[in-house]
């Protein structure tokens, strides 16, 4: 059974973020809710893949899952436990066993540390607050056995991050987040800011590091390409909400959700001919605000397949069928 | 390492040298002067240069020699500049790099603490400390070393809010990292370099707002000379003895040009982008 054990829920999870007017007063004025209500498991081996357009909120909930944002309401359990609740101290040794992968390789390293600094970082601060027990040396080789394992030579460690190109930066962030030993990882579209070519070697590297370090994943991207290689199961956002989760086979052979269909079949297809033959939905309009209050269901303005319905109240997510969930109202369930 | 790249680095070595001669002047100043930098002597006012008489630099409306009288106000110059700017630095960073790394509230007030502040012309500002500490020479340091505050806190705050975003600051909290351990560790040496340019451009002022307090009666009290109260007294006289003002003219620009390119140099020294770079 330990291949359902679920290892991070999140139950409707909102993070809204004030709007504020006026530099010596300040009052509010609105909220942005760049969450607004989510739910998903993810069981332990799983990588779940977000997916979603720029804006829809898969950032905001990767960085509250992983606790580095702050949440308006809504839980996340970390193997059962609820994270909000927890002290700085315990939280502090939690976060050992959830780490980040990055998107941008520039950003993401400091610019004025070495390579081998940067990767023993956390391992540093957590023997120094004496969490783990490694002396200096142990982890100095720990450091240049995680940069070998993520396809970097230790000759390397000595330098500096603009001494490396983005695909060797991207392993160094690699490298950083697997020093704590973690259960999961959260990557936050880790390949989106690299070239193809590179995107397939990073790709390769967490699917052969999930196996060997026993890792889960959630995995944030807006290519729906990158992430039908790496998930097993995806859930796809729209607006703050999840709109469908399914299996990914199920998902590209079986899209419920109108917004589902629209994202798949722009997917450009390698087949020319079957390229030019297929249907294209293309969607109106742009995504509505995320700060205005709204009833009824967050797709309705762009949605083809409106119905009366659907202005009056939102459908929640439902069961249809094995492990497929979706929220609309052309399902009975919703 | 920092030493073995300062000597590789030939502009902070020039700047260092020129800083290291006039310490080497100071030191000097200490023990021996070539005449009494205070004694009145009627008999040689006003004396051009001459190696004959031994006044390499001249004489000043009283008669005392402008080399000695640069010698022994070099110790005060130099100590105002840089314990002003020490002050000024280190007060104003710490205050710059919370208000931009806490945000909010705290960001709020601090920075209108620091506008307050920047409201008042400086000399207007340091004659109101002078004011109200009293005429001492050590006051001078509080009274530029608050003018400072202000700018130093501005330029941290907004040079943290440029990187604050940044995804290696995540990645540390990430790493159980606390507040004061990224700030001092991720963020302050990213900012460097502003701050580097901000501090030699301040040592050079602070002996230029000196010499206007003196100027005004409030800064160095004379006999005792500075740099500021010799410029000031000079500009009576300057246009038949020009040298009592060009003399202590070039002691502070070329201690500001030592101070410019120390600061250049050790920017380029802090940076590993530029390590390899002549």
């Amino acid at each position: 059974m330990s291949e359902d054990e679920v290892l991070l829920e999140v139950r409707s999870l909102k993070v809204h973020f004030p709007i504020e007017k006026g530099s010596v007063f300040r009052r509010r004025v609105g909220w942005v809710r760049a969450v607004d209500g989510v739910d998903f498991r993810l069981r332990k081996g799983e990588a779940l893949g977000l997916v979603g357009e720029s804006g829809c909120g898969k950032s905001t909930t990767a960085m509250a899952v992983a606790q580095l944002q702050g949440i308006s309401s809504g839980e996340v359990l970390f193997q059962g436990r609820d994270m909000a609740k927890l002290r700085a101290p315990e939280l502090r040794k939690t976060r050992m066993d959830f780490q980040l992968v990055f998107q941008d390789p520039y950003s993401s390293l400091n610019p004025r540390m070495r390579a081998s600094d940067i990767i023993a970082e956390p391992l540093n601060i957590y023997a120094r607050k004496g969490i783990i027990a490694l002396r200096p040396d142990e982890i100095q080789a720990k450091t240049l056995e995680l940069m070998e394992r993520c396809g970097l030579s230790s000759s390397f460690a000595r330098r500096y991050p603009h001494e490396f190109s983005g695909g060797q930066r991207q392993r160094i962030g690699i490298a950083r987040a697997l020093a704590l030993g973690p259960k999961l990882l959260i990557a936050d579209e880790p390949v989106s800011a690299l070239d193809v070519s590179i995107q397939s070697q990073i790709l390769n590297l967490l699917k052969d590091l999930q196996q060997d370090f026993d890792l889960s994943f959630l995995f944030i991207a807006h290519d729906l390409g990158v992430i039908e290689y790496f998930c097993s199961r995806i859930a796809v956002m729209y607006l703050g909400r999840i709109v469908e989760t399914a299996p990914s086979g199920e998902l590209y052979r079986s899209p419920l959700h109108p917004y589902t269909r629209a994202l798949l079949s722009a997917v450009p297809l390698p087949d020319p001919v079957k390229e030019r033959s297929r249907k294209r939905i293309i969607l109106k309009g742009d995504v509505p605000s995320p700060s205005v209050e709204r009833q009824g269901c967050p797709f309705m303005d762009r949605c083809p397949e409106a119905m009366p319905r659907c202005a009056l109240k939102a459908p929640k997510l439902a069961s249809e069928g094995e492990g497929h969930e979706v929220s609309c109202f052309l399902y009975p369930n919703s | 390492m920092p030493a073995t790249r300062l000597a590789k680095n030939s502009i902070a070595l020039a700047g260092l040298a020129i800083v290291a001669l006039y310490l080497l002047a100071i030191l000097v100043s200490l023990v021996w002067l070539p005449f009494d930098p205070v004694k009145i002597d009627a008999e040689h006012l006003l004396e051009a240069p001459s190696l004959a008489s031994g006044h390499l630099f001249g004489t000043d409306e009283f008669g005392r020699d402008i080399l000695s009288r640069i010698m022994k106000g070099s110790l005060v110059s130099l100590v105002i500049s840089i314990s002003a700017t020490a002050l000024g630095s280190v007060v104003g960073i710490f205050m710059g790099i919370w208000a931009g790394y806490l945000g909010g509230r705290w960001d709020h007030w601090i920075m209108r603490l620091a506008d307050v502040l920047f409201s008042f012309p400086s000399l207007l500002l340091a004659i109101f400390v002078m004011a109200v500490l009293g005429e001492r020479t050590y006051n001078v340091v509080f009274a530029i070393g608050i003018v400072y505050i202000p700018q130093f806190a501005r330029i941290s705050r907004g040079a943290i809010l440029t990187i604050k975003p940044a995804e290696f600051v995540k990645a540390a909290r990430s790493s159980g990292a606390g507040s004061a351990y990224i700030l001092f560790r991720h963020l302050l040496p990213n900012i460097l370099v502003p701050i580097i340019v901000q501090i030699s451009l301040s040592l050079s002022v602070a002996i230029l707002l000196e010499s206007s307090l003196s100027f005004l009666g409030l800064g160095v009290q004379p006999p005792y000379p500075s740099w500021g109260n010799m410029l000031s007294s000079a500009r009576k006289v300057m246009v038949i003895a020009p040298w009592t003002a060009v003399y202590p003219g070039l002691a502070i620009v070329f201690l500001v040009l030592g101070f410019n390119l120390l600061g250049d140099g050790l920017r380029d020294i802090l940076d590993p982008r530029l390590k390899n770079v002549k």
